[in-house]
């Protein structure tokens, strides 16, 4: 469904992320682990057209997607729930769902559909719906930023860091949750510094480190990878 | 039933505006509430695209200029009907913003203000240099008023006021109405982060180039009924200087809000004409009170005065909370 070739990105004269193939199949959750700044969030960037690719070719369901603008991918169905729970502070959760669907904004029914189905998924979402976003607490953020990105229908979701300085209940919440959209049939892209949680729910993953990929392999692979655990699981 | 409601307030603003010809002992204040209500226009202009898509434009006396000058050349040169030269030279405004846009908005933040500060100087120029169009510093004599629409004539202080007075209500209507659209929530979503607009599929350049476009609207309709008003019209009302009269009147009146535009450019006008009397040292008033509102209250008096409102709400509804609390523990 997805695939990176040889992708490299460049922020002037510096190398955010170099030789990157990545390959996602359609259903599959896919996590990619990695430090702080080891390329998870450029690599992200790169997928949904904000940062130009230097190097490499991304497809999409077969079609180059490389260098096409940001809102055209959004419209073909990748979407990306961006780290720290960017939200529109000032913009009632209400507001801020609906800002999500803006490529569809034309289909007020099918909106419709989208908001019931997001508030069946974070029920919280519905009691506050009329809410200033900037009042929810950082788990109801996180799902404000999730429910956002469901809004567009994506066929690929890329979640980056959505357990990032949650408390350990909400992140076990958080993995469900992920796990329930998979099972819609949405294919998912995780980034996350989680190792554990990540790699129960994923069918594989990629180990970023200084931009670019050290080791792959399936879930349970990389579960059993001495190096990995040292690195992130920490036993 | 609470009488200070919102909408009455509105309503009684109205109701005032339109007696006030008849409240008013002569026509020098019918003269400088019009003025002010068309730098009104031209402020709100501004405040679309630097108060709600977070561009900051120093190019918009210059575009106020250009609607000013596209009705004075097409009534007084080509001796074009006033109605469809006010049309034409809104369009004729949109038409240059469009072109400027498309290069001013690859640029952000100061490096937008800086270019759009030299775009302004640029109209500025052409307009005081280009004679034989213009005729420069000689400036543009004997614009008509406005024409009459059936019987309705436009020759006295009164009716110029009410015509302006329209136009600026159907102004503010639309920006509400732009505001509170989806439209509006677009450019909002843009000021507050344009990479984030971009990832939930947001086209940033079509939306900043509408945004844009509209604003150089407002004020070429602006320009256009100055024009109309004054009858003659110098390239001076292009210089900086403008801008930044335009600049303060939003920064005092509180940039990003509805009302702001208003407030600040009523207020501003009529204090600098309270205070003519002390000449260019206004500048010593102004300078000091701009300071300190920018400090104090970035959004300005009506950015302030929404703050108080919210606030005063949060602290009903902890109130009618904690009385609920208290009667709860003692049942």
């Amino acid at each position: 469904m997805l695939k990176l070739t040889d992708v490299a990105v460049n922020y002037g004269s510096f190398t955010a992320i170099n030789h990157v193939n990545i390959e996602v199949a359609e259903g599959e959750i896919v996590v990619l682990l990695g430090a702080n700044g080891a390329g998870k969030s450029t690599t992200f960037r790169s997928i949904s057209g904000i940062s130009k690719l230097s190097k490499g070719e991304i497809h999409f369901q077969g079609i180059p997607i490389g260098g096409r603008a940001p809102d055209k991918n959004v419209r073909e169905g990748i979407v990306q729930c961006a780290e720290g729970r960017k939200l529109f502070p000032q913009m009632t959760v209400q507001e801020n769902l609906r800002m999500g669907a803006y490529v569809h904004r034309k289909k007020k029914a099918e909106i419709k559909d989208s908001l019931e189905y997001v508030y069946h998924l974070f029920p919280i979402l519905k009691e506050k719906h009329h809410d200033e976003a900037g009042s929810l607490s950082g788990g109801q953020q996180q799902m404000l930023a999730i429910g956002r990105a469901l809004m567009s229908k994506p066929k690929l979701l890329m979640l980056d860091e959505p357990s990032v300085g949650l408390a350990p209940l909400i992140v076990e919440q958080m993995f469900q949750v992920i796990e329930e959209i998979n099972r819609e049939g949405i294919t998912i892209l995780l980034a996350e510094q989680n190792a554990n949680a990540a790699l129960s729910i994923a069918d594989k993953g990629y180990v970023f480190e200084n931009g670019e990929i050290v080791v792959q392999g399936t879930a349970s692979e990389l579960l059993a990878n001495d190096e990995v655990r040292k690195a992130y699981i920490g036993a | 039933m609470r009488i200070l409601t919102k909408r009455n307030g509105i309503i009684a603003l109205i109701i005032f505006a339109f007696s006030f010809p008849y409240i008013a002992q002569n026509d020098y204040y019918l003269h400088m509430l019009t003025l002010s209500f068309i730098w009104a226009i031209a402020v709100y202009g501004i405040n679309l695209l630097s108060g709600y898509t977070g561009y900051l434009s120093l190019a918009h006396a210059g575009f106020f200029a250009i609607g000013a000058y596209s009705l004075g050349l097409l009534t007084v040169k080509a001796e074009m009907n006033f109605w469809l030269a006010l049309i034409c030279a809104c369009l004729i405004t949109c038409a240059i913003g469009f072109l400027i846009g498309l290069i001013a908005l690859r640029t952000k933040e100061h490096f937008f203000a800086i270019y759009t500060l030299c775009v302004g100087y640029i109209i500025y120029l052409v307009i005081d240099k280009w004679e034989g169009l213009t005729e420069g510093v000689r400036g543009l004599i004997g614009i008509p008023a406005p024409g009459n629409i059936g019987p309705i004539t436009f020759d006295t202080a009164a009716s110029q006021y009410y015509l302006v007075l329209i136009f600026l209500l159907a102004v503010i209507l639309i920006m509400y109405r732009i505001i509170r659209s989806l439209t509006g929530r677009t450019y909002m979503a843009i000021r507050n982060s344009e990479d984030l607009a971009q990832t939930i599929g947001i086209s940033t350049m079509k939306n900043k180039l509408t945004a844009f476009v509209l604003s150089t609207f407002f004020a070429g309709l602006a320009g256009a009924l100055y024009a109309s008003f004054i009858r003659f019209i110098g390239p001076d009302i292009g210089s900086t200087a403008i801008m930044f009269d335009l600049l303060m009147y939003l920064l005092v009146g509180g940039i990003g809000t509805l009302s702001g535009p208003l407030v600040g450019t009523l207020l501003l006008v009529i204090l600098s004409q309270n205070l003519q009397f002390l000449q260019e040292y206004r500048m010593l008033i102004f300078g000091p009170l701009l300071t300190v509102i920018i400090i104090f209250y970035p959004r300005g008096i009506a950015g302030a005065f929404y703050d108080w409102q919210r606030k005063r709400k949060d602290n009903e509804l902890s109130g009618v909370r904690g009385e609920l609390h208290i009667k709860a523990e003692e049942g």
